[in-house]
C-alpha cells in the first residue's frame, strides 16, 4: 500500500457541517472512521478510492446518551466506549456483550458502531442487536435528516439505503422489553469473523435476527411468529432453516449453519425460560 | 505532522493516511514495532496512542495529530525480562506487541485477565502459556536472578 500513497489524500472537516458539505461538492469520498475495516481493504488492495473524509474531528458524532426514552448512540464511539458504558449495560446489554466478541481489545479500542453499519458485512457482530432492537439509523446530509428503521436500512449484499452524500450521525435505540439473548459462534473466541450471530429478545413478541446466514443480517418473521403462537420448539427450528438463506463460504458450510442457527434457537429459547441471566457468553 | 512519541514532540513530513506502522519503522526509525499480518490480526504492530493500545498497522498517520504515541522503544517495564525468564518470547516478532499489549494490565493481573487483554495477540511459537505466566507474575515477581548477576 505504501507505493499507491501518493495518489491518495485525505481531507480532515472540523465540523459536521463542513464535512457534509464536502461530501456533497467533493464527493465521491470514503468516510474513514476507527479504520479497522477500510485499512484491512487498503492494505490488499481491495479499495480502488483514492479520496478519503476523515471523520475524527466530528464532535457531534461522539458520545453516549439517553434523549427522553431512547438511547442515542454517536456514530463514532468505539466498541470499548460501549462495552464499557452504564447506560448501554443497563438498557441493551447485548450490545455490550456483542462488542466484546468484536476482533480484539485492538480492535475494539478503534472500530465503531457507525462503521460497524455503514460496513454492511452481513456479519456484523453488533447488527443483530440493532435488529432485535429495532434500531433507527440517523442520517445527515446537507439539506436533510433521515430516520431509516434498522429493518429498511440494508437492501442486499454490501448495500444500503445510504446516498453518496450522506453521514451514519447515530443510531437510535428504542427501550427493549423482554430478556435480551446473544451469542456468535466463530473458530475461536477472538479475532474470528462469526460462522452464525444471533441475538434475541424473549417477550410477549419474541423478536430472533442473525448473522452470517444470509446476504445482510436478517431477522425472522415467520419462525418468531411460530413462537409467539405458542408453537412447539422443533417447528420454530423448522421454520428457521427454511427461513434463513446460509451459503458455502470459507468460513463454514450452509449446511452447519443451519444446524448452529437451530441450536441457537433452541439455546435462546431454553436459557430464557430457566434463567434470569441477560446475555450469554459462549 | 506533529505528536508525542515516547514523551518528545516529533514532527514527521509524510502523507497524512500513510500506516502509523510504517512512521514509526521508515520515518522515525522505530524498527521495535513489527509488522505481522498487516490487518489487525495478530497484535505484533501494537503501540499505544493516549495509553490505549490500537494496531499500528490500521491508523492512519492523521489519527495521532496532537496525540501521545508510545512504542515498545519508551516503554519502560520488566514485562521483557519476564518473559524471557518464563521463555514467553522465542522468534521475537509478537514480543513487541505483547507487552505493548500487556503495559496497560495493572498489577498482579489474573491469567484471565491477561489472556483477555492479549486476545489480539498472536504467537506461533511459544503456545502462550510461557506469556500468560510471565505477564500474570510479572508484577509480584522479584527481579531475575540473571540479571543481578550480571550487573554485578
Amino acid at each position: 500500500m505504501v507505493t499507491a500513497l501518493g495518489r491518495r489524500s485525505l481531507l480532515e472537516p472540523r465540523s459536521l457541517g463542513e464535512a457534509l458539505r464536502l461530501l456533497r461538492d467533493e464527493g465521491p469520498l470514503v468516510p474513514l472512521a476507527g479504520c479497522t475495516d477500510v485499512y484491512v481493504g487498503l492494505h490488499f488492495g481491495t479499495v480502488p478510492q483514492q479520496r478519503f473524509l476523515d471523520l475524527q474531528g466530528l464532535r457531534a458524532l461522539r458520545g453516549l446518551r439517553l434523549r427522553g426514552d431512547t438511547l442515542v448512540i454517536g456514530a463514532l464511539a468505539t466498541y470499548t466506549e460501549i462495552l464499557r458504558s452504564p447506560l448501554v449495560r443497563r438498557r441493551l446489554p447485548i450490545l455490550a456483550e456483542a462488542s466484546r466478541w468484536v476482533g480484539s481489545p485492538q480492535i475494539q479500542n478503534r472500530g465503531t458502531l457507525g462503521g460497524n453499519v455503514a460496513n454492511a458485512s452481513p456479519a456484523g457482530d453488533t447488527l443483530p442487536v440493532l435488529a432485535v432492537a429495532e434500531a433507527t439509523v440517523v442520517l445527515r446530509s446537507l439539506d436533510d435528516e433521515r430516520r431509516v428503521p434498522f429493518g429498511s436500512f440494508y437492501t442486499g449484499y454490501r448495500r444500503t439505503v445510504m446516498r453518496p452524500d450522506e453521514l451514519i450521525v447515530a443510531i437510535e435505540v428504542p427501550p427493549v422489553e423482554g430478556r435480551q439473548w446473544f451469542r456468535k459462534v466463530g473458530t475461536r473466541a477472538a479475532q474470528a469473523i462469526s460462522k452464525v450471530v444471533m441475538a434475541a429478545v424473549r417477550a410477549r413478541r419474541p423478536r430472533v435476527a442473525l448473522g452470517s446466514v444470509a446476504p445482510t443480517v436478517v431477522r425472522v418473521p415467520r419462525t418468531e411468529a411460530v413462537l409467539a403462537a405458542g408453537g412447539e420448539l422443533a417447528e420454530a427450528q423448522a421454520v428457521l432453516v427454511e427461513e434463513i438463506q446460509p451459503i458455502d463460504d470459507l468460513r463454514s458450510t450452509a449446511a452447519y449453519r443451519r444446524r448452529v442457527s437451530a441450536n441457537l434457537l433452541a439455546q435462546f429459547w431454553s436459557e430464557t425460560t430457566t434463567s434470569r441471566r441477560r446475555g450469554r457468553r459462549s | 505532522m506533529r505528536f508525542s512519541l515516547n514523551g518528545r514532540r516529533t514532527d514527521v513530513d509524510a502523507p497524512p493516511l500513510k500506516r502509523l506502522l510504517d512512521v514509526l519503522r521508515e520515518d522515525c526509525l522505530l524498527t521495535g514495532t513489527k509488522e505481522g499480518c498487516g490487518e489487525g490480526e495478530c497484535g505484533a504492530c501494537t503501540v499505544l496512542v493516549d495509553g490505549v493500545p490500537v494496531n499500528s498497522c490500521l491508523v492512519p498517520l492523521a489519527h495521532v495529530r496532537g496525540r501521545r504515541v508510545t512504542t515498545i522503544e519508551g516503554l519502560r517495564s520488566r514485562l521483557p525480562e519476564a518473559l524471557v525468564r518464563e521463555g514467553g518470547t522465542q522468534c521475537g516478532i509478537c514480543t513487541p506487541g505483547v507487552v505493548m499489549a500487556a503495559a496497560t494490565l495493572g498489577p498482579r493481573p489474573t491469567a484471565a485477565r491477561v489472556r483477555e487483554a492479549l486476545a489480539g495477540n498472536l504467537c506461533r511459537c511459544t503456545g502462550y502459556a510461557g506469556i500468560v505466566r510471565a505477564l500474570a507474575g510479572a508484577r509480584a515477581a522479584p527481579p531475575p536472578r540473571v540479571r543481578r548477576a550480571r550487573r554485578r
